[in-house]
């Protein structure tokens, strides 16, 4: 799940981790009373979407630009004006761009120099590590090609916490003077204590700063939360911005289903996330492409069967289907009654391969055969993925 | 003989009376898997009844292995409870903890790991369908079956399968059996970035193991641990090794359905892992139809 700039900034502050002083508006008047809040001086406002290359995107408006400088109100309330409501296309977004809805108005910050800083759970080691550099505001893994010295690993021991002695050797390594190491102190005490009171898979500050009137602060950051912990972090749920989100990703997530949106045309349905990937991975070895990624799981209902056709119809590319079932447990009997009635809900008009193997598959099969339905029928993975491909041509 | 589990393994089910376990713990009597103890906190003196015996429930996992001698336990508890449920079986040293349960934060499996290590238990999983060590009976009946894979697709032989994913694991043991060739053991790890067996540990016990003689090995995206038990593979195991790595046409950033299943960079794709395993002498089949083929060319048969 991701979170807006503004929302990150405001469980900067709830953490007491430094960061720039800033307010969120979703109107032009907003936009002037915030800026009006924040006092004199020059101003930053973002547009808030969740895409990276903001700075240099286009609006379709033709105004260029999701970051921009402003010096009073009024000037910040034009800016505003030219950006909410209007769709923002960067570099991240693709074509369509993405609406924006809401800006945020900061404080410019005059920058002496730039750090790079993350946490993330690292699985090799099942510790979170902490990755610091003195190269900030570029791109991490190109600095670590180009420059592997300057990047500072620190690893966390995952049940004793953050020790005083990691937190001298980040000091060390981002080479901070006297003052700014005990800046940096508080501040990644306070940023693990969000990582970790916050089920975060990764938080990464780039760039974190020191200003010209020497205090240390975060600028950006991007925050991955583990989607197994959202349960005990409504706080953190309530920030999801379905906006933001694949459509079909939305409604798929209703029926418990897991679902991918990509750009081919064989759309394909399975039960487990190994075979749905190996299916996935068989199209394209068969000359085709993939149109999605969709685990049923193990133990699919006729209903979430009905509702994963509605979602791959719904999508335009879509020319052909591909199920994939290994009743495993599941009887194959009541999956091929549950396809069959899916079909006859959606009325389906594309070719559907389906493949079924497992337990009771004869009975299965006799199902699909005697639907009336233009079923094609396929015995092996392999011969699945050619029917299929052979359907859409 | 076989690895981790057997036909005379004692197994214990955590979280019996829910309607998911107790569904398993059932298709495990059936196939005549030693189910003897439930466990359910509050449900201590009840039993779980099934048609081929009542097993009786207790309240604590320590009270169940000292009453009948479990050594195995099969975890079935919602995410939310999982993490204790393991540790309470670490507590009192079962040997084999199986985590079935699919979702729990990685950082309680951090903390779970942390303990893990110190202990004398050795545990499969979470986010996994358990293992299999078929029978010799009519489908494979009399084997242990620890978890949620169906018992009646395998047949007691000589190859032992590792995978971290259940269905695409009954594919493989299918493509085996179907050919004639059945297995020793076969182990779901686990879809999760922090899991208590690896790749490569269960590797090293099929290497050890005399009635395994040749391995499948199926992995997907994200992480390494394919890659370092090819590396470990290639200097120290004596057995022919077929491997398939899912997830080729899987989109960067990503998280494929399994929390651990995402292309982080670019050592950790499907490409790049299987040039690995290649470099490492492991038969790679890019087909996932013919993990079973791709393995018998491998070893000769």
């Amino acid at each position: 799940m991701n979170i807006h700039e503004y929302q990150a900034q405001e469980l900067f502050t709830q953490f007491g981790v430094p960061c720039p002083a800033g307010k969120v508006a979703s109107s032009k008047a907003e936009a002037e009373a915030a800026a009006k809040e924040l006092g004199g001086g020059k101003l930053v406002i973002k547009a808030q979407v969740h895409a990276g290359g903001r700075g240099k995107g286009t609006f379709k408006n033709g105004f260029q630009g999701g970051v921009h400088l402003g010096d009073t109100p009024a000037e910040i309330g034009d800016l505003a004006a030219k950006m909410i409501g209007e769709t923002l296309v960067t570099k991240q977004t693709g074509d369509a761009g993405k609406l924006v809805s809401k800006v945020m108005i900061g404080e410019a910050v005059s920058i002496e120099k730039e750090y790079y800083l993350a946490i993330l759970m690292d699985r090799d080691t099942s510790a979170p590590v902490i990755v610091a550099s003195t190269e900030g505001g570029m791109d991490i893994e190109e600095v670590a090609e180009k420059t592997p010295e300057a990047i500072v690993r620190e690893f966390v021991h995952p049940t004793l916490g953050l020790q005083a002695y990691n937190v001298r050797k980040l000091i060390k390594g981002l080479k901070l003077n006297k003052d700014q190491g005990k800046q940096f102190n508080k501040l990644i005490k306070s940023l693990y204590n969000l990582f970790l009171s916050n089920d975060c898979s990764m938080v990464e500050i780039n760039p974190m700063v020191v200003t010209k009137d020497g205090q240390l602060m975060c600028l950006d950051a991007k925050f991955g939360f583990d989607d197994n912990a959202l349960y005990r972090h409504p706080n953190i749920v309530a920030y999801r911005d379905i906006t933001e989100e694949d459509p079909r990703e939305v409604e798929a997530s209703k029926f418990d289903l897991n679902y991918i949106g990509l750009d081919g045309s064989i759309a394909c349905l399975v039960n487990g996330a190994g075979l749905a990937m190996a299916t996935m991975d068989i199209i394209k070895f068969s000359g085709g492409d993939p149109a999605n990624f969709l685990d049923v799981g193990g133990g699919a209902t006729e209903e979430q069967v009905a509702a994963a056709f509605k979602i791959i119809m719904g999508d335009p590319n879509v020319k052909g289907i591909l199920v994939n079932i290994f009743g495993g447990i599941m009887d194959c009997e009541v999956i091929a009654k549950g396809i069959v009635e899916a079909c006859k809900q959606t009325g389906l008009t594309l070719p559907l391969v389906v493949r079924l193997e497992g337990n009771n598959v004869k009975a299965g099969k006799e199902v699909l055969a005697n639907s009336g339905l233009p079923i094609i029928s396929a015995d092996t993975l392999s011969e699945a993925a050619k029917k299929a491909v052979a359907e859409v041509g | 003989m076989s690895i981790l589990i057997n036909e005379d393994t004692k197994v214990l089910v955590q979280g019996i009376t829910g309607g998911f376990g107790g569904k398993h713990a059932g298709l495990s009597l059936d196939y005549g898997t030693d189910i003897c103890a439930g466990v359910t906190p509050g449900k201590g003196g009840q039993t779980f009844n099934h048609s081929v015996k009542n097993v009786p429930i207790y309240d604590t996992v320590a009270e169940a292995v000292k009453e009948t001698g479990a050594t195995a336990s099969a975890i079935f508890v919602p995410p939310p409870f999982a993490a204790d449920a393991i540790l309470e079986a670490i507590d009192a040293e079962v040997e084999l903890i199986v985590a079935i349960t699919e979702g729990i934060p990685v950082m309680d499996m951090m903390k779970v790991k942390s303990v893990l290590a110190n202990s004398s238990s050795r545990l499969i999983g979470p986010n996994c369908p358990g293992l299999v060590t078929p029978g010799k009976g009519v489908d494979s009946y009399g084997g242990c079956r620890i978890g949620i894979a169906p018992g009646y697709i395998h047949k007691r032989g000589n190859v032992g399968v590792v995978s971290r994913s259940g269905t695409l694991t009954y594919e493989a043991v299918y493509q085996l059996t179907e050919l004639g060739y059945g297995q020793s053991t076969c182990v779901g790890i686990g879809g999760d970035p922090i899991n208590g067996t690896s790749h490569l540990d269960v590797l090293e016990m099929f290497n050890d193991d005399d009635e395994t003689e040749a391995i499948i090995m199926i992995g997907e995206i994200g992480g390494n641990a394919e890659a370092e038990a090819a590396r470990w593979a290639k200097e120290s195991c004596k057995k022919p090794i077929a491997g398939f790595i899912a997830g080729a046409t899987a989109p960067p950033g990503r998280t494929m359905g399994h929390a651990g299943a995402i292309v982080g960079g670019e050592e950790d794709t499907a490409d790049a892992k299987k040039a690995i395993l290649r470099e490492c002498g492991i038969a790679v089949a890019d087909n996932p139809s013919e993990m079973g083929k791709t393995l018998l060319e491998a070893w000769g048969k």
